[in-house]
């Protein structure tokens, strides 16, 4: 600890040079982040180690300001001499870029004075030999699972911890260490003709809040043999259900369409709907960037805005857009704390897991994995690849695959029937299964 | 050509006072008893862009970046790290953590020799000062004022430029040593129009292995304006589109995504070794129709998916993957084919030096058939005809593939008549290469702006096609 403790003293004072060095090639504001990370990664496949890896990764990063003229530049290479240069790139930029009013740092008095310790940095004390240990023990426990798995492409663990420091020409320096270790397992199972692969894995800042080896293993071979023998489906209109961790992404998208960047530009199928329904009445969703422990959290945003709890849909209304001081000026209001994204955010859940809300359901199409990029978020069109499970009588029936599902993201928040109790933990957005009333699906 | 040598030695090595023979003594120290391979891999990179947005120039950003990454195999392990420190006692440092994959020591002689390259695909210049400043400027504001004068309902232009130069340098324990300057271009342009409460959007770009005047050339920036303000307006006239599986004629160029997605990664050395691709020991069978033929090409001259050298110091290559219809072989970099008793294919390519390599795509495109295209048009009674795309993604395991169609229109009665909005395609890859029954004779490559993505890495590429035509093909809309 104490040995992190001197290297954040070592970047902060990186940062503080950083900042000296613009105001002394006349820049009027400046701010500037530097990131170390160092980690550790080994794959085991078919119970052999495959790969070791050493990571260790260095950012920098600044920005300059002349007035309201911006330049940006970034190096890898924290010495002395790379922060002049790198300055100097970024100052030169400044001469070219065009004056544009919205343009500089946050409001100093919008920046966060009080820095908790929010409990984000556990390194893992592990040998090499352990790490690989337990990489065999989860990949083994999904060879042996069910004997339809046949083949794998191995087991990962990754340990990683970093170090971050952000500072800004209004005297704020904030920086924290932080962890992230994860284990995950890919496998493949066969059946007749049907080959299929599927995965699982565990995410958590501290090395014993993962799941064990042995259920992440379980749970990829389980996951892989339910696909086996996938079916295509008739073109037709049904309800869907959204597994929790694909849901992840359905609230990731509506959090896309309420970020400032996407107003401003009239990018969005959200615009001008602040203080309007966008989900049905009985949906709140809120972030909370001081969790302690939390995936994202962080008292300060990417501008040194003090974060804050707040909501995003009360009752069913939108009350916030994701705003960072250059798209709230853009916009005429005021910045959310939220440059760099959201921190922590979760939607209201009901009380029934996933298999409650396929009994809800009764009839129709349980999606758990989604391919592709067909989200566009100017107009809200949503056509996605599916893989999953039709449901009869609130039971899966059969797996299927090759088909895909469509809509348009605004009447799917609006046609959202229930949220799962089932909620997935490994994302800083977190959400239960997502109860759709009705989708087109294309297939046979 | 040891020129290349030289100036990745003069911007890499000498600075920090590396010499080829501290190399050679590095390499030396990777050796031993059960190491089948060990590499070394030397990247400096620089990387400019600017963003014009609302009429202003609104980013202008720089990032260098420099680092060495040590690889060390022994049998089907690895071990790997990597430092952005280039001093010598940090890459020691670097080199025993790799080297940590097999317990036995030892040392033995490397001597690296420079290989000439046949023949180089692009110059070894810097793009980044090859327009100054304000002729940069001047360019991202010509594409801004050429898309807004199209037509009044364009409301928002994006235009952005990016310009990148990386040089590498790769020395292994088998003697290799080669090097590589690589400059990279592109353009893109992003329109919003806005009819009657309505808003679509259009996109288009370019790129290549050249110098920023690639863009003034044949006007071709301004064509990317043009080009993305047609597709906006196209969409604002689109309806929705159709759902279920129908007959589909993709347009030449860019839709060759399908092939990157449907055959490509799972043609990738990697995924066949493991025996994890749909197409796993399956070569000399038929995986495809018989006026197939797919090649990975990363001999174009200038492309963007081009190579001089792969990551591995091989040199790229025209790599036969499909010729009418049979499958004939896959991509390859050192290690898998070690593994499988074949040559690298030049495939070997990774996203930077803390990065591993692994077997990628270069420019994958189907050779041109006989066909006209509005022949395979006029063959259609109802279908789609779809001529631009976003992404596509792959499960290379189960064959499944998407990719999303950003431009389309419906065919009725053997002519292309309404627009309809994107959608997503999803087909099985051997079932859906099968299913194609006419090859047009205008095969186009995309305009480089390609990028894959694989294990978290990316790296650029390219993609192409003659206009062809799908039996049967499952399209995602809303329409019943």
């Amino acid at each position: 600890m104490s040995d992190m403790k001197s290297r954040q003293l070592d970047l902060q004072q990186s940062v503080e040079e950083l900042l000296q060095e613009a105001t002394r090639q006349g820049a009027s504001a400046a701010e500037a982040a530097v990131s170390s990370d160092a980690g550790l990664s080994v794959t085991v496949r078919l119970g052999e180690t495959e790969t070791i890896e050493h990571t260790r990764d260095n950012g920098l990063g600044v920005t300059v300001y002349f007035g309201h003229r911006k330049g940006s530049a970034s190096t890898s290479d924290l010495s002395p001499q790379a922060i002049k240069e790198t300055v100097e790139a970024a100052c030169n930029f400044a001469r070219y870029t065009s004056e544009d009013d919205c343009a500089g740092l946050a409001d100093s008095s919008l920046m966060a004075t009080e820095l908790p310790d929010l409990d984000l940095y556990h390194p893992w004390d592990q040998s090499v030999e352990e790490a690989i240990e337990l990489a065999i023990r989860c990949e083994t426990a999904a060879r042996e699972t069910d004997a339809r798995i046949f083949n794998s492409e191995g087991a990962t663990l990754n340990s990683h911890n970093g170090l971050q420091v952000y500072g800004n020409t209004h005297g704020f320096i904030g920086g924290y260490p932080s962890s992230r270790h994860s284990l995950s397992c890919a496998v493949l199972g066969k059946q007749g003709e049907s080959m299929q692969r599927d995965y699982w894995y565990t995410l958590a800042r501290k090395g014993g809040q993962l799941e064990s080896a042995e259920s992440v293993g379980e749970m990829a071979a389980k996951r892989t043999v339910a696909r086996l023998n996938g079916r295509r489906i008739k073109t037709q209109q049904a309800p869907v259900l959204f597994q929790a961790d694909v849901a992840v992404g359905l609230l990731r998208s509506f959090v896309g369409a309420i970020r400032g960047s996407s107003l401003y530009r009239k990018a969005s199928f959200l615009l001008d709907q602040l203080e309007k329904p966008v989900f049905p009445a009985f949906i709140n969703i809120h972030e909370d960037p001081l969790l302690p422990g939390g995936l994202a959290s962080s008292a300060y945003d990417s501008e040194g805005v003090a974060t804050s709890r707040k909501d995003f849909i009360r009752d069913g209304v939108l009350s916030s857009y994701v705003l960072d001081s250059y798209a709230a000026r853009k916009l005429g209001m005021q910045t959310t704390g939220n440059g760099g994204g959201v921190r922590n955010l979760r939607i209201s859940s009901g009380d029934q897991d996933r298999e409650g809300l396929l009994k809800s359901m009764q009839r129709g199409l349980l999606v758990t994995e989604l391919m592709g990029q067909g989200v566009n978020m100017v107009t809200g069109d949503y056509s996605r690849g599916v893989t999953g499970f039709w449901i009869e009588n609130g039971e899966i029936q059969f797996p299927v695959e090759e088909i895909t599902i469509a809509g348009n993201m605004k009447e799917m928040f609006l046609g959202l029937q229930e949220v799962g109790s089932d909620i997935e933990t490994r994302s800083s957005v977190q959400t239960g299964s997502w109860l759709i009333d009705n989708m087109m699906i294309a297939g046979e | 050509m040891s020129d290349l040598i030289q100036i990745a030695q003069q911007n890499i090595l000498a600075p920090v006072g590396l010499g080829e023979s501290d190399l050679d003594r590095m390499l030396g120290e990777l050796t031993g008893q059960g190491v089948d391979a060990a590499d070394l891999y030397f990247q400096s990179s620089r990387l400019e862009s600017w963003v014009l947005e609302d009429g202003i120039i609104k980013e202008g950003a720089h990032n260098i970046e420099q680092g060495a990454g040590i690889r060390v195999i022994s049998g089907e392990k690895t071990g790997f790290a990597y430092s952005d420190e280039l001093q010598l006692p940090t890459l020691q440092e670097a080199a025993r953590a790799a080297r940590a994959i097999t317990r036995s020591g030892g040392s033995q002689r490397v001597q690296i020799a420079g290989t000439p390259i046949a023949k180089q695909l692009y110059a070894p210049l810097n793009p980044l000062p090859s327009l100054n400043e304000a002729e940069k400027v001047e360019l991202l504001q010509a594409l801004d004022r050429e898309a807004r004068k199209q037509d009044p309902r364009v409301k928002q232009v994006i235009v952005s430029l990016v310009a990148a130069q990386d040089i590498i340098l790769v020395a292994a324990i088998d003697g290799t040593l080669s090097a590589d300057v690589r400059p990279l271009v592109r353009m893109n342009v992003h329109v919003i129009a806005e009819h009657n409460g309505r808003r679509e959007q259009g996109s288009s770009g370019g790129g290549a292995r050249e110098s920023l005047g690639y863009f003034i050339q044949e006007s071709r920036g301004l064509e990317y304006a043009r080009e993305a303000v047609r597709q906006a307006l196209v969409n604002l006239d689109a309806v929705d589109a159709p759902a279920g599986t129908m007959p589909v004629v993709l347009g030449p160029g860019w839709p060759g995504v399908l092939l990157h997605e449907a055959v490509g990664h799972g043609l990738e050395g990697d995924f066949n070794r493991k025996g994890t691709s749909a197409f796993s020991g399956r070569i000399g069978e038929q995986v495809a129709s018989s006026c197939c033929t797919v090649v990975d090409d990363g001999t174009l001259p200038g492309r963007r998916g081009s190579l001089n050298i792969d990551d591995e110091g091989t040199p790229s290559q025209n790599t036969v993957l499909i010729e009418n219809g049979i499958l004939k072989g896959y991509m390859q970099d050192k290690h898998n084919a070690r593994l499988m008793n074949t040559a690298s294919t030049g495939n070997g390519r990774r996203e930077s030096y803390a990065h591993l390599p692994m077997p990628r795509m270069t420019n994958t495109y189907m050779l041109a058939g006989e066909h006209n295209p509005e022949e395979i048009i006029a063959s259609v009674e109802r279908g789609l005809y779809a001529v631009n795309f976003g992404g596509g993604q792959v499960d290379i395991t189960s064959g499944k593939f998407v990719f999303s169609a950003s431009e389309a229109y419906l065919i009725e009665n053997g002519k292309v008549t309404r627009p309809v909005k994107g959608a997503t395609l999803i087909g099985n890859g051997p079932e859906a290469m099968s299913r194609i029954s006419m090859v047009g004779d205008d095969l186009k490559l995309d305009k480089g702006v390609g990028v894959c993505g694989k294990e978290g890495q990316s790296v650029p590429v390219g993609v192409g096609q003659p206009t062809l035509k799908l039996d049967e093909l499952t399209v995602g809309g809303t329409e019943q």
